[in-house]
């Protein structure tokens, strides 16, 4: 992939928390708007691995280029590049959800930052609770406010940990309506989840990170080639996303009984 | 990415000052227990209590002042291990701003509550008779004093707030700083002392602080004590904002 189609490049990256090596060398690319989907069991490394994008933490070797700059050299223009929403929601408790939007839109140098907040809080369902504190919201709101604060400034590349875990049907669906939206105007979204049906509906291609490495990736369609088709004889039938991953990442733990 | 500093430090300092405010709570334990202290000293001890001549508040309000700081920096530590725990601060990290102004948010609103809870108690401390003939330039030099030991007791904070395990933890700190001055010239003069407890109390920072600010409100000379305040408040400034700065790089490494 040529660097300017290329949003994140990803090459050899390792990283180990004390005893346990998360990452045992992990390449992926992912071309500029598109939304590309990260998915791994509980522990697989993928929180990891955004974290290592956004530069709160340094890998033990490998390289990554996030919009074209370095995350080891050029960790300040890729903070210009991104922005972030966790897996944890990341709000301030105390403020309200107006003036959270509005703390955002203050330190990215934003102008109207009343303005955008009102936007924003519309669009999220949150204009009635704009006033209150946030440590009244439901976990739910708190997500969607989370989400709200990452899309201030109009970030070329958007990280998004698990960003439907804990909404309500409607809620994922309003968030898969932002990510398609972001995509569509240009905007790169890196996702990790829990969902399949969630990658499987969104993402252009999907990656499984499965001890410590990127077993397979690509579009769904090359995804599902991997599989022989079902072996159903009666009903023609494509095997879901879920299907594939269990069938994958199955077969590898009951054999490799490696301790990790 | 100096170029924004001072804009975010302002929008940090702001968001912190609101937390400070719509948690009244924190502010008047801070300013209470000071307050309770100088009460009960006064009311109750000062009748038995040889420190010269004058009114008892007058010996004892610089002690008050520094036991008002050291509690209140441990909500410093309190808030800026939320900030760790709540991701906001992970967050901040990834944005295009100056990285520093997120400490420094927290250290510029330690020292306005401070000064805040400094004035309450030298307020309440008029009430019940403090006086002072300091001047202008003397008040300057002991709200100087007090500027530089909340600094110093601010960045002992920010490495409780960043190497903390639990909330508790975090404030726990606080309370080897709040005792000190009960073990100085703060509450009774360092000669009625036994000696080993004297040649402490003598020798450790609080002391020579207590000494100088009481100096000043006096009008009396203030002889080497200021120095030896300031040399004490200086070097352990230093040495924590060094510790601090290795704890912050241990943190988002
Ligand atoms: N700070 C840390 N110190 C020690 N070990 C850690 C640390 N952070 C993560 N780990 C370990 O690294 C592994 C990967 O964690 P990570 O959070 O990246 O997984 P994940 O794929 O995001 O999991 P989940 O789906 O549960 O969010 C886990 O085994 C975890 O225990
Ligand atoms: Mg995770």
């Amino acid at each position: 992939m040529e660097a300017s189609t290329t949003a994140l490049q990803v090459r050899g990256l390792e990283k180990s928390y004390d005893k346990v090596h998360v990452l045992r060398g992990v390449d992926f690319d992912v071309a500029r708007g598109s939304i590309f989907a990260l998915l791994g069991s509980n522990g697989a490394g993928k929180t990891t691995i955004v974290r290592i994008l956004t530069t709160l933490l340094k890998p033990d070797s490998g390289t990554a280029s996030v919009g074209g700059f370095d995350v080891g050299s050029q960790p300040a223009r890729v903070r210009e590049s991104i922005s972030l929403t966790g897996q944890f929601a990341a709000v301030d408790e105390i403020l309200t959800g107006r003036e959270n939007l509005i703390m955002i839109a203050r330190l990215r140098h934003v102008k109207h930052a009343g303005q955008i907040a009102d936007d924003l809080l519309g669009r999220f369902g949150l204009a009635e609770a704009a006033g209150r504190r946030v440590s009244t919201y439901s976990g739910g709101m708190r997500r969607r406010l989370d989400i709200a604060m990452s899309l201030i400034g109009s970030p070329q590349i958007i990280f998004l940990d698990e960003p439907t875990t804990g909404l309500d049907p409607e809620g994922r669906i309003e968030v898969w309506k932002v990510i398609q939206n972001l995509a569509d105007s240009g905007t790169t979204v890196f996702l990790t989840t829990q969902y399949l049906d969630e990658a499987e509906k969104l993402a252009d291609r999907i990656a499984i990170l499965h001890q410590g490495t990127i077993i397979v990736s690509g579009t769904l369609a090359n995804l599902r080639k991997l599989l022989p088709p079902a072996k159903a004889e009666y009903v023609e039938r494509q095997p879901t996303l879920e299907e594939i991953f269990l069938a994958i990442t199955g077969s590898d733990n009951s054999d490799t009984k490696e301790p990790r | 990415m100096s170029t924004h500093f001072f804009a975010d430090t302002s929008v940090m300092l702001g968001r912190s000052l609101r937390h400070v405010t719509r948690s009244m709570d924190t502010i008047i334990t801070v300013t209470i227990m000071p307050i309770a202290f100088m009460l009960l000293f006064v009311y109750v001890f000062g009748g038995a209590i040889k420190a010269g001549a004058g009114h008892y508040v007058n010996y004892l309000m610089p002690g008050i002042l520094l036991i008002a700081i050291a509690s209140g920096i441990a909500y410093t530590a309190f808030r800026l291990f939320t900030d760790l725990q709540s991701g906001i601060f992970e967050r901040f990290h990834s944005m295009p701003i100056a990285r520093s102004s997120v400490l420094w948010g927290h250290v510029l609103t330690s020292l306005a509550a401070n000064m805040i809870s400094v004035v309450v108690i030298v307020l309440v401390g008029l009430l019940i008779g403090f006086r002072s003939s300091a001047g202008v330039l003397a008040w300057l030099a002991v709200v100087g004093i007090l500027v530089l030991f909340t600094l110093t007791l601010t960045w002992i904070a920010v490495i409780a707030g960043l190497s903390a395990k639990s909330a508790d933890g975090a404030g726990a700190f606080a309370y080897p700083i709040i005792f000190l001055p009960f073990i100085s010239s703060a509450f009774v003069p360092t000669a009625s002392m036994p000696g080993p407890v004297r040649a402490f109390a003598e020798n450790q920072p609080v002391t020579s602080i207590v000494d100088t600010i009481r100096a000043l409100f006096a009008r009396q000379p203030v002889g080497h004590d200021i120095w030896i305040a300031l040399a004490w408040c200086a070097g352990v400034l230093v040495v924590a904002y060094v510790l601090a700065m290795m704890a912050y790089r241990r943190k988002i490494a």
